[in-house]
């Protein structure tokens, strides 16, 4: 190639990450559906103006059910919590003080218990729940990365035929119930399950091991259940990623390692983001996972706050982790959702 | 971009698809075992499922778990469309970001959260209206929450994607805008509706965090049995209904992708059709 072509390819270069990256829309959560694909396409024809003809009345037909609904049985509910974190335990139904009361001569009377946040600080339980969940979380996201991005870039190279049928072998897990592969991840594991009795018969091991109610368990559950949620996000970045730029950074003499780290990776970047928070939130809050596979060391939030629920049915406590719980988590969410509508505004 | 596959890739993608259905390929062969103790092959029987039949207790939340299953979807896809309508159609009004939020938030919400706040609301509400009573109204409650969102983005995303010419010329040839967006435009969506419904279906039937939670004495869902029984260890009853209900989940999934595979290649062929 002489000197031309080369400067030619850095043109073209450039030109096309500019493209590329207005693309990928890892915001969009439609990938988790099935089939997706070619969803990301709107067609630049789109009239943004709105419905003719339709009156005013008539359009907040339209959105007032749906926003009202969710506004009182989704986020109102928050509101609730709060309060309810900020009451006494009590001996009646429900199982909590009221915290604003009005009494016969019209005086009302607030009375504010800001106890329950000071115990989740004084019990260590909490913070020691919180940061384990942190951890295993972060870890099993880690390690979903790790194989969920090897495999999304597998499937993204493979052609559109095998692609669809690829996806639809990843998707169908991931609707399938989490309870129900976790307890048939169980029959895998257990003394007598298949691992051991399969490692036993080839010799490799004399003892069956120990694998349920470990650690190990722990994650393998994680990995298991939330890998879709890494992969599906990974192949709709990698799936638009243009392959002439790799082409171009070989003939600019890049080795392919190279060229990976200095071009597919940063462009999926929307992807291992997107991935990433499906998996690291969702696994914070678990509770099947490690009620049913860990032992008792593996005290998640989850588990802590269900506990709190039903064992000792201490409803201001219980609310109170959800509350800071949820303040934990507002940190992430935020950084998806800023990350989403940058995608949508590009 | 298909053209040679490292074959390390491969592996690894094969190794992954493995890991994801050996545990349940395993499942599905146990429930067909004879023997009652889990670890030994006794033959092949299909007894578990027959006994199955005979289980009052798994029938019972059976039959509840698909009322609130078809009731719940229902539901969802109703409200869900209207939103998906709301967020495609109409560009800017008042609480648009915060029906957008309302939407996402519960697919990245933990369940235990949503669970907790949605009982507490539930649980504040009868203690002040005397409605609603903890069972199967909260939990069809509980679930068109976030059915609702699932439904949303599916939809939104088919509605943004459907040519809107036919629905402006309808409205030139004089029908209202609802009309023409019945006759023209909802045609064109109807299979994204039904994938959604069947959708909704699943994740309400295969729920058990936010069912547990707002659920009442004498309302235990399929989930909730199961996990109880579980709890307690390995069962071949278990292995059995687990497979039943693997089975009945894949088998709405694909239809439901191939409902929304079909319009896109709808949609493809009219605009090639457009094109020329």
């Amino acid at each position: 190639m002489d000197v031309q072509g080369g400067d030619a390819g850095v043109d073209q270069t450039l030109t096309l990450t500019a493209a590329s990256r207005a693309r990928p829309r890892a915001g969009n959560l439609s990938f988790l559906l099935p089939f997706a694909r070619g969803h990301a396409r709107i067609r630049p024809k789109m009239r943004a103006q709105v419905t003719l003809g339709m009156k005013r009345h008539g359009k907040w037909l339209i959105i007032v059910p749906p926003m009202l609904y969710l506004l009182v049985f989704f986020l109102i509910p928050f509101a609730f919590a709060l309060k309810i974190s900020l009451a006494d335990t009590a001996v009646r139904v429900p199982p909590f003080t009221d915290i604003f009361t009005v009494s016969p001569d019209w005086h009302a009377h607030v009375a504010l218990n800001f106890g329950n946040f000071k115990y989740l600080f004084t019990d260590e339980v909490y913070g020691l729940s919180y940061f384990y969940s942190i951890k295993t979380a972060f870890f099993s996201t880690l390690i979903c990365l790790a194989l969920g991005y090897p495999m999304a870039y597998a499937i993204a190279r493979t052609s559109k035929s095998t692609q669809s049928i690829l996806l639809l072998i990843i998707i169908l897990p991931f609707w399938t119930s989490f309870l129900l592969r976790v307890y048939a991840l169980e029959g895998i594991i257990r003394e007598t399950g298949l691992l051991n009795s399969a490692l036993l018969w080839l010799g490799i091991i004399h003892q069956p091991l120990q694998i349920m109610r470990t650690t190990f368990a722990v994650y393998l559950g994680i990995i298991y259940s939330y890998l879709p949620f890494m992969v599906l996000p990974l192949f709709a970045t990698l799936e638009k990623l243009d392959h002439s730029l790799l082409e171009a950074a070989a003939d600019l003499g890049s080795p392919p390692w190279r060229a990976f780290i200095d071009v597919t990776l940063p462009l999926s970047m929307p992807g291992i983001i997107a991935g990433s928070m499906l998996v690291f939130i969702p696994a914070i809050g678990e509770f099947v996972i490690p009620t049913l596979l860990g032992g008792p060391d593996n005290l998640m939030i989850g588990r802590v706050l269900w506990d709190e629920f039903f064992g000792n049915r201490d409803w201001p406590v219980a609310s109170a982790v959800a509350i800071a719980f949820l303040v934990l988590l507002v940190g992430p969410i935020a950084l998806y959702q800023h990350n989403s509508s940058k995608q949508l505004e590009a | 971009m298909s053209d040679r596959v490292p074959p390390l890739l491969i592996s690894i993608l094969c190794i992954g698809i493995a890991v994801l259905y050996l545990p349940i390929l395993v499942l599905i062969a146990y429930s067909f075992n004879a023997s009652s103790l889990v670890s030994v092959w006794g033959g092949f029987s299909t007894g578990w499922y027959t006994e199955l039949l005979h289980n009052d207790q798994i029938l019972d939340a059976a039959r509840l778990s698909l009322e609130i299953g078809v009731v719940v979807s229902t539901a969802a896809v109703i409200l869900g469309t209207l939103a998906a309508i709301a967020l495609v159609r109409f560009k800017v009004f008042r609480g648009r970001l915060l029906l957008t939020g309302m939407v996402n938030a519960p697919l990245v919400m933990p369940e235990i959260i949503t669970g907790i706040t949605q009982l507490l609301l539930f649980v504040s509400m009868l203690h002040l209206f005397g409605w609603p009573h903890r069972g199967f109204t909260t939990i069809v409650i509980a679930h068109v929450a976030f059915c609702t969102a699932y439904v949303t983005i599916t939809v939104q995303s088919r509605l943004q994607t459907a040519d809107r010419s036919l629905e402006e010329a309808a409205m030139d040839l004089g029908s209202g805008p609802v009309r023409a967006f019945l006759d023209t435009t909802l045609p064109g969506i109807a299979p994204a509706l039904a994938s959604s419904w069947l959708l909704s279906f699943t994740l309400s039937l295969d729920d058990l965090v936010i069912s547990s939670f707002v659920s009442g004495p004498g309302a235990s869902t399929l989930p909730m049995v199961i996990f109880s029984k579980v709890k307690l260890g390995v069962s071949p009853d278990v292995n059995a209904l687990a497979s039943l209900i693997i089975c009945l989940v894949g088998a709405c999934v694909l239809l439901a992708g191939y409902l929304m595979r079909r319009t896109e290649r709808q949609r493809m062929q009219d605009m090639h059709l457009a094109d020329h």
